[in-house]
């Protein structure tokens, strides 16, 4: 039953669904942080505030988090064989995770950084700081234990979501879930991928609670 | 104390908040003048609007009239990179403190070096002077969640003062603080300000904090300024009814002992700590009722005030009167004031 073949095809599934992780996770923050750095910035209470600009945001925001995934994946065919060229593959899962992914970490990013004491913020400006200043120095750093909790949310989430992506052509575990445990019955297998994918999710997740630990000097 | 230049001066200014309830005049129409090397404190209750005068001093709020100089040049009429500049010559510490909490006290003091273009190895050895300044050179390293309030604000004192300012704004920097710790806070002030003459404007609620270190106070009263002048004036001679809700113990109630008259007698450092009283009551020869009292003995001083309830008989009562005045005591006759 499990012979080399299937190990290796089953490696094959854990390297891909890590790449598409990683990958996604990287470019979902490439824009998610700055979205969610702006959002604060422009709020009415923010340091910056900019109302049309603010509005404008949270619309495309809500507007993409609220499109089911498997839904956004088959909307963007046509964008993603622009980008990478094909719409199946982890390469092209990639593309539909960061788009799904990027407002997801913009939420994630904005809810850490409102955590910042107003107050300090406040102390920041009396000091001189300019605007860049206080987002680099005082709101990013305070934060930084809130985001890498947020980061290993992120990734756990953007895993799941690449896991579904086996229902339309893309890679990893999730595929092979879908191709041998849903369409060929193996439910073996599909049991496996399960365990797999528990263990990434896990592991993910105890690495971010401990660096969130690590970077804490709260308590 | 009196300048010709003060290092503060705001002009009528008035600060108005738009609400969804309409216009909410915050300040209106404040006038005041704070001299190089004053303590210069600011008293009203919560909600009469102190602390959005102490914003609008380095324009954390912006007043929406008036003008507000800063040794001499207008506020309001500086470039955003000016203001910045302007900002770092006011330090400014905070009830709850402020600290960076991911950041040890050391990096703490060093931010605004920093933020300001000082090299790191620079910022790092002017922090550390001002750690042995305010007492906490041993905690360099630990960060604010380690430290107890009144170390705290030591750190956010030695912040405020990294970058050699002019003026340090204190919102209500002790209010978080026990008795004790505010004392040994205040003294920290007070010394800052006699080492470095460096301008201390005090916000608080608190009489006490004000006589303790102040010279010149302004009392707030529903967004006005209601009185101004020295310490040691207004709290002999309270004009306002603000003033005198301040100063008089427990406020002015309406209570009164039918025909007696009382003096309040406010003892203001200069009489040594003798027994008074006693020897009053000795000299002249007939009882006093002591109504309130609420005195220190400050380094073999008296500070503080009393309130006594004269005889019934005018000729005793202007005995004992006439014998405070004579001893250099600052003595008010408060008929009908009473708790």
């Amino acid at each position: 039953m499990f012979d080399k073949v299937v190990i290796d095809m089953l490696l094959q599934g854990i390297l891909e669904s890590l790449f598409m992780v990683v990958f996604s996770t990287l470019f979902a923050y490439l824009i998610g942080l700055p979205l969610g750095i702006v959002l604060v910035v422009t709020d009415n209470e923010g340091i910056r505030p900019c109302g049309w600009l603010n509005s404008v945001l949270n619309v495309i925001v809500n507007l993409t988090r609220s499109v089911p995934f498997l839904i956004l994946a088959v909307a963007i065919i046509p964008f993603t064989r622009f980008v990478v060229g094909t719409s199946i593959g982890p390469k092209a899962t990639v593309v539909s995770l960061v788009i799904a992914g990027a407002p997801f970490v913009a939420r994630l990013v904005e809810g850490s950084i409102q955590e910042v004491d107003k107050g300090v913020i406040e102390a920041a400006q009396s000091m001189g700081a300019t605007s860049m200043q206080i987002i680099l120095r005082v709101m990013l750093s305070e934060s930084m234990p809130s985001l890498i909790n947020g980061c290993a949310i992120a990734a756990t989430t953007i895993l799941g979501y690449s896991a579904m992506a086996g229902f339309c052509g893309g890679g990893g575990l999730g595929a092979i879930a879908v191709n041998y445990g849903y369409y060929r019955y193996q439910s073996d297998i599909m049991l496996v991928t399960v365990i797999l994918l528990i263990i990434i999710v896990q592991i993910i997740q105890e690495t971010g609670m401990k660096l969130t630990r690590m970077k804490d000097k709260r308590k | 104390m009196s300048g010709e230049n003060p290092i503060i001066q705001i002009i009528s200014m008035d600060k108005t908040f738009q609400t969804k309830g309409g216009e909410v005049h915050a300040l209106t129409d404040i006038n005041l003048a704070i001299e190089k090397g004053d303590v210069f404190g600011i008293i009203g209750a919560s909600g009469a609007g102190k602390s959005t005068l102490v914003r609008c001093i380095n324009l954390l709020e912006k007043p929406t009239q008036g003008s507000i100089l800063f040794d001499g040049k207008d506020l309001m009429s500086l470039s955003k990179s000016q203001l910045m500049e302007a900002r770092r010559s006011m330090g400014m510490i905070f009830q709850q403190f402020n600290l960076l909490m991911q950041k040890t006290a050391l990096d703490n003091i060093c931010f605004p070096l920093q933020i300001s273009g000082v090299s790191k190895a620079k910022a790092q050895q002017r922090a550390w002077e001002l750690l042995e300044l305010v007492g906490l050179s041993n905690r360099a390293k630990s960060y604010p969640a380690q430290l107890s309030g009144g170390q705290k604000q030591r750190v956010a004192i030695a912040r405020a003062l990294a970058t050699n300012p002019k003026v340090l704004l204190c919102d209500e920097a002790t209010s978080a603080l026990d008795p004790q710790t505010t004392s040994s806070i205040l003294a920290l002030l007070k010394s800052i300000n006699q080492q470095f003459g460096i301008t201390i404007i005090i916000i608080t609620h608190e009489m006490s904090v004000i006589e303790e270190i102040c010279n010149r106070v302004a009392i707030i009263d529903q967004s006005r300024i209601a009185e101004v002048g020295d310490v040691s004036e207004i709290f002999a001679r309270p004009q306002s009814q603000a003033a005198q809700r301040l100063v008089y113990p427990n406020g002015e109630r309406p209570v009164t002992f039918e025909g007696t008259r009382c003096a309040r007698i406010v003892f203001d450092g200069r009489n040594s700590f003798e027994p008074v009283i006693a020897n009053m009551v000795l000299d002249c020869k007939a009882a006093v009722n002591i109504l309130y009292a609420d005195t220190k003995n400050i380094d073999g001083k008296a500070v503080g005030q009393m309130v006594i309830q004269l005889p019934k008989e005018t000729l005793a009562a202007d005995k004992i009167m006439n014998y405070l005045r004579s001893h250099d005591l600052t003595v008010e006759e408060v008929n009908g004031y009473v708790r």
